[in-house]
């Protein structure tokens, strides 16, 4: 059974088809890529997977469960998490205090025993305090953990974004352009992060990228969304050969 | 137990002591002129509406300029309880807070929906239709007022203040306030990182007014006379100016907020033709020096006197 199962998925905003009749079939384990040109929708996929959107037809099964209608915070509570597009940490928030925010969900003390300060309420604290530390310092970020989020570089506040989404623990890891902006090697670093993290966090990962060396490099599956349809599925080799993708990234005249 | 009792705590208890002691000796001893005790209890709470306006407005950033109203709420219950029904004072005034807590959440539930100028606007009518509640109940004296007998003393509006901020400042410090605290900095990245945020806004708003229902019980226990006049929107502005004066997300800053106003105001009692305009004068100075009031977001703390990693 597929981890996650896209089955006929439509989104029409009034008269404007943003998704059309989408299949997607992610297994446990994958790295699966999903790329299109500008206003292709894959945004929009993203949104109807967390539940920011409701579809407006067809289904979306997660570990067999129906997802569509559900809000985004169940979603991810299922164990689905995402990266935005355009970075959204809590900006004024010190980074330590972003990753604890994603730890809530798993926190095991009830509002009384905070209010009362029971001990549940210091042991809880104490695992949240290690977890997310443990988690900054797997993506570098511990020497910062007191800083404001919002004053750190542009690379770390994405790497940031990635450690938030981890700490809520989930089983698939949403990627909304996770290198938009990096610079080359900044890219490649965070290449081998992502390698590197589905194997340590045992996670299946769906990305989102116009980094075509990015996701040529990580990626072991690849969809091309177009106007809202895929347009072209398969390997990376595949899909730098096909010419219906060529097509839709660089225009008709190139195809000879 | 042996997490409450570090260095920190002990002296944070010790400084609450010696305040509550020496203000008591002055009563006691008849030093302390009355005025100056109206303002001490006066000053107390304040610092429970400022504080508890902060946990909606700063804390989980949530615009509500209906605060008297649910003060109201709290005065008019708990003086029917302990004047009517000669009750309990303590009886009364948590009375006063669970009733003023319930209206919070049902007018929280819809209402959280809007957000920003919306939201103001909501709670601003709440506030006013509180207040003409009152005004039409025969029970309570309508307009001309409810007598009661002042039985607050500055112990016990001391203490319920130290408590209801001690209660406050608690939430604020945990995974629960830090959910709510997500809300204010980023609503749909919080609700990603599966927080659920209609839950929280409408705990934070619940609990804002259950400790605004305390202040408001202490208010009508103290004042011998509870008005529906006092509880206009006039007085939802006043707590909104102490917290925004003392920082907006700041527990510690809203107390001092509500610390400098009612001395101001108790300063300026001198000259009342004038106290407005001095208020205001002083207000738009800090938005100018100091936008984001006197703490920012800020918290003062004692952090300094704790062990390394113990804080």
């Amino acid at each position: 059974m597929p981890l996650l199962k896209i089955d006929n998925l439509s989104k029409s905003f009034g008269g404007l088809k943003a998704v059309s009749n989408l299949n997607i079939e992610i297994n446990e384990g994958e790295l699966v890529g999903l790329i299109g040109p500008n206003g292709a929708g894959k945004t929009t996929v993203f949104n109807l997977l967390t539940g920011v959107y409701d579809k407006t037809e067809g289904n979306l099964i997660f570990q067999g469960k129906e997802v569509s209608g559900l809000k985004p915070y169940q979603v991810t509570h299922l164990g689905m998490a995402r990266t935005f597009q355009n970075i959204r940490l809590f900006s004024d928030l010190s980074v330590i205090d972003n990753v604890k925010i994603a730890y809530h969900q798993r926190a095991a003390y009830s509002t009384t025993s905070a209010l009362l300060r029971l001990p549940s309420f210091y042991m809880g604290e104490k695992t949240i305090q290690k977890k997310a530390m443990d988690l900054l310092r797997i993506f570098h970020l511990e020497d910062k953990a007191e800083e404001t989020a919002k004053n750190l570089p542009y690379g770390e506040q994405r790497r940031l974004e990635i450690a938030r989404a981890l700490g809520t623990e989930p089983k698939l890891l949403l990627l909304d352009e996770p290198a938009a902006g990096m610079n080359p090697q900044e890219t490649n670093d965070l290449m081998n992060l992502i390698r590197w993290i589905r194997e340590e966090f045992k996670l299946t990962i769906l990305l989102i990228e116009h980094d075509m060396s990015l996701v040529m490099g990580v990626c072991e599956r690849i969809y091309v969304l177009d106007y809202g349809m895929i347009i072209a599925q398969g390997v990376p080799d595949e899909i730098k050969n096909n010419p219906k993708v060529i097509e839709a990234y660089l225009g008709e005249e190139v195809v000879v | 137990m042996r997490n409450w009792f570090n260095r920190k705590n002990l002296v944070m208890l010790l400084g609450i002591v010696l305040i509550y002691a020496v203000v008591q000796g002055l009563i006691m001893t008849d030093i302390m002129p009355p005025f100056y005790k109206l303002t001490l209890i006066l000053m107390c709470i304040y610092i429970i509406l400022s504080t508890s306006l902060n946990l909606i407005n700063g804390i989980t950033g949530q615009f509500s300029i209906g605060h008297a109203g649910f003060m109201a709420v709290g005065a008019y219950v708990s003086a029917i309880i302990t004047a009517i029904m000669h009750g309990p004072l303590i009886l009364g005034i948590l009375a006063g807070a669970i009733v003023a807590a319930l209206v919070g959440l049902l007018v929280g539930l819809p209402t959280l929906r809007l957000k920003g100028d919306y939201l103001a606007i909501a709670t601003l009518g709440f506030g006013e239709i509180v207040r003409i509640v009152f005004l039409n109940m025969e029970l309570v004296g309508g307009a001309s007022g409810f007598t009661l007998p002042s039985r607050i003393t500055w112990t016990w509006a001391f203490v319920l203040m130290v408590l209801s901020v001690l209660l406050m400042k608690n939430f604020v410090g945990s995974t629960h306030g830090r959910a709510c605290i997500s809300i204010r900095e980023n609503e749909i990245a919080a609700e990603s990182m599966g927080i659920n945020t209609t839950k929280y806004k409408v705990m934070a708003f619940t609990m804002g007014a259950f400790f605004a229902g305390v202040a408001g019980g202490i208010y009508a226990n103290y004042m011998y006379i509870i008005q529906p006049m006092t509880f206009s929107f006039l007085k939802s502005i006043d707590i909104l100016v102490m917290v925004v004066l003392g920082g907006l997300g700041s527990i510690t800053g809203g107390i001092a907020g509500a610390i400098v106003m009612t001395l101001v105001s108790a300063l300026l009692a001198g000259v009342p033709e004038w106290r407005m305009v001095i208020i205001a004068v002083l207000l738009i100075g800090m938005m100018i020096f100091r936008p984001t009031g006197l703490f920012g977001t800020k918290e003062f703390s004692l952090n300094f006197l704790g062990k390394k990693g113990d804080k």
